[in-house]
């Protein structure tokens, strides 16, 4: 028997529940005319005072990009995306800076209330002066549609030598450093939707941490769409210089709405000598409705490079999110000892589309990596983890872990593996596994036995499942990321 | 010279054109492929994408090698003879893909008719799609149709392929077995020089039958062997297949195996033992679609000098084929820098009540291992050499026929010599 009557019974109640994070700011946009050319890209550059290098760049871009067609590989199917019938630059109004909470438009403090940002936050957020405001550790920088509204705890960091603002800001204040790194691990025409991104991209996060600064907080970016029919184009580029660390949350919840709405954002990550990078995201962006109408489109382009010798870069996510995830974030593991690692809790419910995985290149002598990828399907969605692990010749040494377990609730979706091991040097040692179960019903009746409810149980046993995965995540997600997993999949299951 | 002819399919095509009216069977299906080839080509051959089911795979040197049609010499007979395992036996055997009635024995308990004769091309092994089977279909002119009636215990039976420099053949295999039927198929090819030997396998299990197609792919390493099976397998039938890759400079093995009816069995497993500039994959699809059937796979990779071994297996699970019971594991072991190995194992699932699992593991020889035999005065190459015959052992322990067994032990051992020469 597949899964008993009352779990279906379960998911049927999780379809009606809705979107618990699903409204819409209404707050007057300044818009681009829909359509991509030449001139929208001008325009995107000089409304935010780009210097020419930076221009001539994203023309690369968008050359390169006409060029090329989408990609059909992945296990996704969608309706054909018009690229002209969307709006590449949105703006909320600039109005000048409020002195208190008071003056801010109400809005955008709804907007922030409904994120759950703490009441300071807020205030930072809004662009209150943030050295009057104390005591959160959660540095927010808030990407609200295209401009980043605010940033807070700037001065804090600055004094720890840490630079983490827009990445606008960063062209204009730090040139030199976003010149030399930004496309240096996803060049201008790597694909088709990084190619996209890098032509049009209108805002992101930039951070740089310097020689041997250990990050004094976790720093934090919420994204949020909101205007309709604006794609959104991220581009977040974080460096870790020798012997630094940071940690990095992404977080995402979006508006409903009825459109389908394309997501592709461009995350590059370095890592120098002994440097270390957590990079960690909560995609909860809206899915579409029970039958699969709207939704967002998420292709995402991550990825980071371990440049030095004993560096590393962990990618955690947890992916709820999004009618489609196409979505691969990778390691280039070029310096010795390097190590990569990836873990990843991916759930979908209803007609959700993931394709999901990682990709780790060894390069470097003794470089390590580690992949566990928890797959969950649900209702009527289809759930793919695609991966690589590639050995180059010169990686003596290397080695390689990775598990990929699925666990499929309901017989109307589908949970499917395709790993890709490639490898070229005989001392590397490469281990795949993977499996593929349902919800035991002995592990059901363990619970129900207990007293606990049906829903209980299975959110039990979906966050046992993923335990691997959440205790990756930092504390400030780890809790969001439990009520996620038992909101996507509510009613029973999980 | 224009870009047609560099894909390699020109020569193919002119060789149907020139013999379209003398082949047999159904010309409609014959032309069909041939459409079907043209539009794709070799795999691989051309610049540009590459298909992802030949991804690691690529027949650009096939598409530039030529091929003449000759008559082989009947003095080859001996020394074919003489290259035959030493088993009173029934067996078929082919010459550069045509049936030599001298060498063969016709087997009693099976109904053997040539395909030049009988000419089907059957339903399962499709062209569309298939490029190898596109160009087999279209100018394949003989093999093996080999029934065993309902109930009846065939025993062994040896399906020879003995080949001769700058030979191209296709041969089309035809194996079914009536309900209850029980065959085991030693399937052996081998040869001098550079040639192609293309062959389809169309395997038709009935209820209760059990094929064990034991494949010993021994040809020439200058040789192209390239070969496509598909097997249906009915309720409670069985196909228990073992391929063991040691010849060719490029080998593919293709193998569909479709479960269609409840309780049904497949084992896909395989060795590949290379060296050189050899290339050889193993691609295999097991389709899960009815109930309580099980798959199982191990295969393994030994790869020395500049050699190439691929790995492609998928599983697929239908919608209503619930306690599928799917298990794949496939391990390489890379003798040398210069070897690369390419796996990629594929689970695609659509129903909730299975269990499947794959793993796959990629090295050298352990470090320890390799200590704990030295620390007793075993040479290093002594040394290696058990614990790759040991790693090779787990997958050849799936054949338990002991005839068949024996060829293939004695297969490695010449495998092992001609290195150590």
């Amino acid at each position: 028997m597949s899964a008993s009557t009352p779990t279906l019974d379960a998911l049927q109640s999780v379809t009606q529940s809705g979107y618990k994070w699903g409204w819409e700011t209404d707050i007057e946009m300044d818009l681009a005319p829909k359509g991509l050319n030449e001139d929208i890209i001008r325009l995107i550059s000089s409304r935010k005072e780009e210097p020419a290098w930076l221009l001539e760049w994203r023309l690369r871009a968008f050359a390169a990009w006409q060029q090329m067609t989408e990609p059909h590989w992945a296990r996704v199917e969608h309706q054909p995306i018009d690229y002209q019938d969307l709006h590449y630059y949105a703006a909320p109004k600039k109005k000048p800076g409020p002195k208190s909470l008071d003056e801010v438009d109400p809005e955008l403090l709804k907007t922030y209330e409904k994120l759950g940002i703490p009441l300071k936050e807020r205030a930072i957020l809004a662009g209150v002066d943030p050295e009057t405001i104390q005591g959160t550790q959660v540095a927010v920088d808030a990407v609200f549609d295209s401009v980043s509204v605010a940033t807070t705890f700037r001065e804090t960091l600055k004094k720890a030598g840490v630079i983490f603002c827009p990445i606008s800001e960063a062209v204009r204040d730090y040139p030199d450093l976003v010149q030399q790194y930004l496309g240096s691990v996803v060049p201008v025409s790597d694909n088709f939707f990084a190619a996209l991104n890098s032509a049009v991209f209108t805002d992101g996060s930039f951070c740089y941490v310097p020689k041997g600064v250990r990050c004094p907080m976790e720093l934090s970016t919420y994204f949020r769409i909101n205007a309709r029919s604006t794609g959104q184009f991220e581009r977040t580029l974080i460096i870790a210089d020798a012997g630094s660390y940071v940690s990095y949350l992404e977080g995402c919840t979006a508006p409903m709405r009825d459109e389908n709405q394309l997501h592709a954002a461009v995350v590059e990550l370095i890592t120098h000598e002994d440097a270390q990078i957590k990079y960690s995201t909560v995609q909860n962006w809206y899915p579409g409705d029970a039958e699969g109408r709207g939704g967002i489109y998420n292709f995402v382009t991550k990825r980071g490079a371990c440049r030095g010798a004993r560096s590393k870069i962990s990618w955690t996510q947890v992916e709820t999110g999004s009618a489609i995830t196409w979505k691969y974030p990778s390691c280039v593991l070029e310096g010795d000892d390097s190590v990569g690692e990836f873990y990843s809790v991916a759930v979908t419910n209803n007609h959700q589309q993931a394709d999901t995985g990682t990709k780790m290149i060894h390069i470097g002598k003794r470089t390590k990596s580690t992949i566990v990828s928890k797959g969950i399907s649900a209702g009527k969605s289809n759930n793919t983890y695609r991966g690589l692990v590639r050995v180059l010749p010169r990686a003596s040494g290397a080695r390689n872990y990775t598990q990929c377990d699925s666990l499929l609730i309901g017989d109307a979706c589908g949970a499917h593996t395709v790993p890709y091991i490639e490898s070229r040097n005989p001392t590397a040692k490469v281990e795949h596994e993977a499996t593929t179960s349902k919800i035991a019903d002995d592990q059901l009746f363990y619970c129900r036995q207990r007293g606990l409810s049906e829903e209980d149980a299975v959110n039990l046993i979906v966050n046992g499942f993923c335990k691997e995965v959440l205790k990756e995540l930092p504390m400030e997600f780890a809790v969001e990321a439990q009520k996620l997993l038992a909101v996507s999949l509510e009613g029973s299951v999980g | 010279m224009t870009a047609a002819v560099r894909s390699g399919a020109d020569g193919f095509l002119a060789r149907y054109d020139a013999l379209r009216d003398l082949l047999p069977g159904d010309p409609r299906e014959r032309a069909a492929a041939a459409e079907a080839f043209r539009r794709t080509g070799l795999p691989g051959a051309s610049a540009g994408r590459r298909e992802e089911a030949w991804k690691y795979t690529g027949l650009r040197p096939l598409a530039d090698a030529s091929f003449a049609q000759s008559v082989s010499p009947t003095s080859a007979h001996s020394q074919i003879r003489a290259r035959l395992p030493q088993i009173e036996v029934p067996r078929i055997v082919f010459i550069d893909g045509m049936f030599s009635r001298e060498l063969s024995i016709v087997p009693p308990a099976v109904h053997f008719a040539r395909f030049a004769g009988r000419a089907e091309f059957g339903s399962i092994a499709r062209p569309d799609g298939q490029p190898l089977v596109a160009l087999n279909t279209m100018l394949a002119e003989d093999g093996a149709i080999l029934e065993v009636p309902a109930g009846a215990d065939a025993g062994l039976l040896i399906l020879v392929s003995a080949a001769t420099d700058r030979a191209a053949f296709h041969p089309r295999h035809v194996v079914r077995l009536a309900p209850g039927a029980r065959l085991t198929l030693l399937d052996l090819a081998f040869g001098d020089g550079s040639y192609l030997h293309n062959p389809v396998f169309e395997v038709t299990v009935a209820a209760d039958a059990a094929l064990t197609h034991v494949r010993l792919q021994n040809e020439s390493t200058s040789a192209f062997h390239l070969a496509t099976l598909y097997a249906e397998i009915d309720e409670r039938g069985t196909y228990d297949s073992f391929v063991l890759n040691l010849g060719s400079r490029i080998a593919r093995t293709e193998a569909h195996a479709r479960l269609t009816g409840e309780n049904g069995i497949t084992h896909l497993n395989g060795a590949q033992l290379l060296n050189g500039m050899q290339h050889a994959d193993f691609t295999t699809v097991v389709r899960h679609q009815a109930p309580y059937c099980a798959s199982r796979q191990t295969v393994k990779n030994v790869l020395a000098g500049r050699s190439h071994g691929v790995f492609q297996g998928r599983i697929e699970v239908a919608r209503h084929a619930q306690k599928t019971d799917g298990y794949q594991m496939n391990q390489a072991l890379l003798l040398s820098p210069d070897a690369e190995i390419d796996t990629k194992p594929e689970l695609e699932i659509f129903a909730d009540d299975v269990k499947c699992s794959h793993g796959a593991t990629v090295g050298e020889l352990d470090a320890d291992q390799l200590f704990y035999l030295r620390s007793r005065g075993i040479s290093d190459a002594e040394a290696r050499s058990i614990l790759v015959r040991a790693f090779l052992a787990e997958a050849l322990d799936a054949v338990s026929n002991e005839t068949v067994r024996e060829v293939l032990d004695q297969a490695v051992e010449g495998w092992w010599e001609k290195q150590a020469a």
